[in-house]
């Protein structure tokens, strides 16, 4: 057997001086936050090509194309209208044709991220064994990718809540920070789940029970507050619900026949923020361990 | 060994691997075939089972080396490299670098259903470079590749030996100081094949120090000074490639 050259066997000892003395660097580490959040700062225009070329691939694998990204809601508001229509019957709640598309169109982007996010990173595993760069530019532009698809429904749903007599006035601006929070949000979740997948694969099969499960508590197609206005108390709790937040308000901005509940905005900034912070903090610190477990 | 222990010494170390141990977990899937024991539903279960890839490798490897690494298939080599870029992260034991060494390959970040032409920007992103370097580059890349006809094709209808050099050509075109190259990469027909070793030699001779891993002896003698030998997970032998690749021919 070759001998192991002298000069590495001397250093075995005292290796991470011989490092520390010519300044090489930990490789693997995980930087410190702040470092980490400029590089996926420095990795923005592959994040944000990456969200595009996706965008693109999967929608131009079908006929129809980018005109899906619009069907795909319709279908789903027209399925859970008829059913529920007739179900509810008297109890619709007012304007039931606009009530319940704005809720499936917002759902729909919180669906995606929620889904998407899981994703991001288990199957993704070649890339992320391949190529060295901030793995939170995978959720991220999962996300962002998702937010592309949504503004396009977001158009479609004002021409159609117009033709059940909505009318564009200057309130309709408060989409933009609406739309901002709700992003913010729905990013937090999706780093929270990009996580939770890598450490418990069982999850992704869970998952479609969860977005059901938001789904039929957060008042689609109909208004759960009504339903809970004997409990004074379990409605305080429930108006802490991120998702009925999101929906009243826009159906406040969009429809005459309700308000909007001011409290909701701060309560919703809150949700947005600290889940975003709690998704940045918790996604960061199993950066290194992306690549190894699989 | 005298002449490169002295220019090794000479050289900076660029590299340190100090005790690096990889540990796998893996969802043992397909059952042991155990005919004696009665398998019954309660015995599905699965369990997780621990693959030790790398026992515990050390080496220092210092600036303008260029360093062969062999062994048998399943030895661990591809382990270590992932390892040296931070890609795949050591369970214990460290790897100290200058600057992060990086593989040679791309073809995990493209998308099949984009054209050629918008995975060169893709790729070109993915690996780190600023959307200008790549602009600057891309007539070059599409040259090299030879699928000037082709570039706007999506990348799925290229056939392999054409989406091969696509990602050949995408992952060269980056300037590396430290370069890992798995031979594997040298693709296509025989004038690609040609066309490609001499990038290499190219990248080889502009990178600082490079690892390069192959099967070949012949290519470890051509570029290599020093070699490493890897065998199930062990540091088997480092030193002077002849020493070395010697040793491993008669082990074979």
């Amino acid at each position: 057997m070759t001998q192991i050259p002298k000069e590495s066997v001397q250093h075995s000892m005292n290796m991470p001086q011989l490092a520390a003395e010519h300044s090489l660097h930990r490789m693997g580490a995980r930087p410190s936050l702040w470092s980490y959040l400029q590089q996926v700062w420095r990795r923005r225009d592959f994040t944000f090509t990456l969200a595009r070329y996706r965008m693109q691939s999967e929608n131009e694998r079908n006929r129809l194309g980018m005109l899906w990204v619009l069907l795909r809601p319709i279908l789903s508001a027209l399925v859970y209208g008829l059913v529920f229509g007739i179900i509810l019957a008297g109890a619709r709640p007012e304007n039931f044709v606009p009530f319940l598309i704005i809720g499936v169109f917002f759902l729909e982007f919180f669906n995606t991220s929620m889904n998407g996010g899981a994703k991001s990173i288990i199957s993704n595993s070649s890339l992320v064994q391949s190529l060295p760069f901030p793995r939170m530019v995978l959720p991220i532009a999962t996300v962002l990718q998702n937010l592309l698809n949504f503004l396009p429904t977001l158009l479609l749903m004002f021409v159609l809540t117009m033709m059940w007599g909505a009318r564009p006035n200057w309130g309709w601006l408060l989409f933009i920070p609406l739309i901002f929070l709700f992003y913010l949000f729905n990013q937090g979740v999706a780093l929270i789940f990009a996580r939770l997948t890598v450490h418990v694969r069982d999850l992704s099969q869970f998952i479609p029970f969860i977005s059901r499960m938001i789904f039929y508590t957060s008042g689609v197609f109909f208004d759960p507050r009504t339903v809970l206005e004997p409990y004074p108390t379990l409605m305080q709790i429930y108006d802490w619900h991120p998702l009925h937040e999101v929906l009243s308000i826009a159906r406040g901005i969009l429809l005459d026949e309700y308000t909007i509940p001011w409290d909701y905005w701060w309560k919703l900034a809150l949700w947005a923020v600290v889940i975003l912070v709690v998704g940045i903090v918790f996604f960061w610190k199993a950066e290194e361990r992306y690549g190894r477990e699989n | 060994m005298g002449e490169r222990t002295e220019q090794a010494q000479t050289g900076q170390p660029v590299v340190i691997c100090d005790n690096v141990h990889v540990h796998f977990k893996t969802l043992a899937t397909g059952k042991r075939v155990k005919p004696s024991v009665a398998s019954g539903l309660l015995q599905r279960g699965r369990e997780m089972r621990t693959i030790h890839a790398l026992k515990g490798v050390s080496f220092v490897a210092r600036a303008n080396e260029s360093i062969g690494i062999i062994g048998t298939n399943g030895s661990g080599k591809s382990t270590l490299m992932r390892t040296l870029t931070g890609l795949t992260p050591p369970s214990q034991g460290a790897v100290y670098a200058k600057s992060r060494p990086n593989l040679l390959g791309v073809g995990a970040a493209l998308i099949p259903d984009l054209s050629g032409g918008n995975n060169i920007i893709l790729g070109g992103l993915a690996m780190g470079m600023d959307r200008e370097e790549i602009e600057e580059q891309y007539d070059e890349i599409v040259e090299f590749t030879g699928l000037k006809d082709f570039i706007d094709m999506p990348m799925r209808t290229y056939s392999s030996g054409m989406s091969a050099r696509l990602k050949f050509a995408i992952a060269t075109a980056k300037q590396h100081e430290i370069l890992i190259v798995d031979e594997a990469l040298s693709v296509g027909d025989r004038d690609f094949q040609k066309k490609s070793e001499r990038r290499i030699r190219e990248i080889r001779e502009r990178a600082g120090t490079v690892f390069l891993v192959s099967h070949s002896m012949r290519s470890i003698r051509d570029t290599c000074n020093r070699t490493i030998w890897i065998e199930k997970g062990d540091l088997r032998a480092d030193g002077e490639t002849d020493d070395v690749v010697k040793e491993y021919e008669n082990y074979r």
